[in-house]
């Protein structure tokens, strides 16, 4: 069974009201608990949780060093193409906006690639707008083999796809899949994807089950947080999680919290998620489900970053520009903007400096043959 | 006292076995090595990144350690395969501990495609230590494919909830000819102790000395611990016993000793 009857089901709820009506002892028994049900992770994600953010945080610090250590594993992100047939309304890469387009040749994208990893990073992730008739399955297929001789782990966070398109990927070197649904709101849902391939909000929540049905090793799921009430969306986005880990257990999945904030652009966030909501949905998604790899990206300032580390946070990008061939070209095309512009190393020096090990590589590809330096 | 532990042809003097995983900084990894006198350590291969241009874990290994690659993020026997060759054709030597685990919530062990890996393996001149649940017919299986020796787990890896196993433990201590290296699941030195006075041939500990706020000196009490749970086993303590002996037997009447 996919997410997609589960969600429904879900969706059917009264869920904010369910998440509202919790609470101080339903907080406190959340806290007490080993294992939390999906009622314990609503009372984490309630208000009556937020006079106990600190027990939680001692609670979700002392879980995260149990299972992941002191150590944050780093990536960074490579902009293929920004062509774009989504009119996604909070997006900058939206087919309607006005920007120039592009997309790496394969003689670009080698020395974008050779610059990163000149930088020191090893797990990459690709993207691409959804374009597929200029930047598809064999566009991908043909960067992927450019790149997996370079880099240990390619993730993909490309369009959403078919299985067999998924597995054709995999063999051509990617390991890791992400994809946002944006929100689990399916009535929003349509009035902010009003045209394109992406209006269909059936085929996109499938997809994480799909690329885990075709072996993908890490599935990272994500709402962008401000479309909808960030608790309801949360609280879904741990239940998707919480499904892909029970139906497929080999899988290793991760939840990004990328949160949109008020910017000088046309649209603007309908919920605005503070500080301290971010950390608490982080904090309720760690203890909810211990194992749970989350990601964090440069959307967030340096400051917040480096504070949160202790709290949840497992995986963190560097290095990073959100424009096609941003590494090489500059910036004029960038998707959004970001908040933390530090490079590799002094992500690395920040992550020391709070008594966290930087982990670059966290695995070695073995599809096919042994990459030409790996074999040295 | 002269009681080394055998095994892959070398003959060790410590029989605490540590990880490289978890480690706020790589560099403590050198002095954990020293505090705890351990000699053999095992480092997860899809961590291993030769051409680093930043940090890179094996520089931090001391070259006196006996290098045990892992298998880890392996989930099946072929993967578990490739990636010993790969740690090899690297220069990892021909130690390796299987990890095959398709479940990510619990990280426990298969036992049935550790088997195959193990035999495939020992067959290529591998020293293999699995990973294993404590199932005396997984073990049984593990002999027969080959194994240098066997790790159990004590409790669900990275748990630090101690010997939950215990009684498999045992059994598989009393009849498994081949070392029991129990890893996985050891939160406290008293808990490794444990294992060795029950007949343990060695013990795998990382996330407890990893974690702890001070990896050094966790080190440290890890292998004290673990040479006084040695040494205790040698020594072969007392009968325990669920009633203080009697003063007055009821059964002395039975000796003659009659007034």
């Amino acid at each position: 069974m996919s997410f997609l009857p589960i969600c429904q089901e879900l969706n059917s709820q009264p869920l904010d009201e369910l998440i509202g009506t919790q609470d101080e002892n339903a907080v406190l028994r959340a806290l007490n608990k080993v294992s939390l049900r999906p009622e314990d992770f609503m009372a984490l994600l309630s208000p009556a949780a937020e006079t106990h953010l600190e027990a939680m945080a001692q609670e979700a610090h002392k879980r995260t060093v149990q299972h992941f250590g002191r150590t944050i594993q780093l990536f960074t992100p490579l902009y293929l193409a920004n062509h774009c047939s989504n009119h996604c309304v909070y997006c900058g890469f939206n087919a309607r906006n006005d920007i120039p387009r592009s997309q790496l040749t394969m003689d670009e994208l080698l020395i974008e690639a050779r610059a990163i990893a000149a930088t020191g990073m090893k797990h990459l992730l690709i993207l691409t707008g959804e374009a597929p008739n200029k930047a598809g399955v064999d566009y991908l297929e043909q960067a992927l083999a450019v790149l997996a001789p370079i880099f240990p782990s390619v993730s993909i966070e490309v369009f959403p796809m078919d299985e067999a398109d998924y597995a054709r990927l995999i063999r051509a070197g990617v390991d890791g899949l992400t994809i946002f649904q944006e929100t689990y709101n399916p009535e929003l849902y349509a009035i902010l994807h009003p045209a394109g391939p992406k209006r269909d909000y059936a085929y996109r929540l499938e997809a994480p089950d799909r690329g885990c049905r075709a072996g993908m090793r890490v599935v990272n799921l994500g709402g962008l947080l401000g479309l909808d009430d960030w608790r309801r969306e949360s609280f879904l986005t741990g239940m998707h999680a919480a499904h892909l880990l029970h139906a497929y257990p080999g899988v290793d999945i991760a939840v990004s919290l990328p949160r949109m904030r008020p910017h000088t652009g046309e649209f603007q966030p309908a919920y605005v998620v503070e500080d301290q909501h971010l950390v608490q949905i982080m904090m309720a998604l760690r203890l909810f489900l211990p194992r749970l790899s989350i990601t964090i990206s440069t959307r967030e300032a340096p400051a917040f970053r480096d504070n949160i580390v202790p709290l949840g946070v497992t995986r963190m990008s560097a290095g990073v520009t959100t424009a096609v061939g941003g590494h090489t070209k500059g910036n004029e095309t960038a998707q959004f903007e970001i908040s933390d512009s530090r490079s590799a190393d002094e992500m690395c020096a920040a992550l020391k400096a709070r008594g966290y090990q930087p982990v670059f590589k966290d695995w070695e590809s073995i599809s096919g043959s042994p990459r030409p330096e790996a074999a040295r | 006292m002269n009681d080394l532990f055998d095994i892959g042809g070398k003959h060790l003097q410590s029989r605490l076995f540590i990880g490289t995983g978890k480690f706020a900084d790589d560099a403590l990894i050198p002095e954990v090595c020293e505090a705890s006198g351990s000699q053999v350590i095992t480092t997860a291969l899809r961590r291993v990144d030769l051409d680093a241009t930043t940090d890179n874990i094996m520089q931090h290994i001391p070259k006196r350690m006996t290098l045990l690659p892992n298998t880890s993020g392996a989930r099946n026997a072929t993967e578990a395969v490739r990636i010993a060759r790969l740690a090899r054709a690297m220069g990892c030597g021909d130690w390796i501990k299987i990890e095959v685990i398709s479940d990510s919530k619990y990280l426990l062990p298969d036992g049935y495609e550790t088997a195959k890996a193990t035999e495939i393996l020992a067959k290529e001149g591998f020293v293999v230590l699995p990973y294993m649940n404590p199932d005396l017919y997984v073990a049984r299986s593990l002999v027969d494919a080959g194994a240098a020796a066997v790790m159990p787990l004590g409790a669900p890896i990275g748990t630090n909830r101690g010997l939950r196993t215990e009684e498999m433990l045992r059994i598989l201590i009393e009849e498994i000819e081949l070392p029991i290296i129990v890893d996985a699941g050891i939160g406290r030195p008293s808990e490794a102790c444990q294992a060795m006075e029950m007949g343990a041939a060695a013990v795998l500990v990382n996330t407890a000395i990893a974690t702890a706020i001070d990896p050094l000196a966790m080190g440290r009490a890890f292998g004290n611990a673990v040479r006084a749970g040695r040494e205790a086993y040698l020594a072969g303590p007392g009968a325990t016993r669920t009633l203080a002996s009697a003063s007055s037997p009821l059964t002395e009447f039975l000796s003659g000793a009659q007034a």
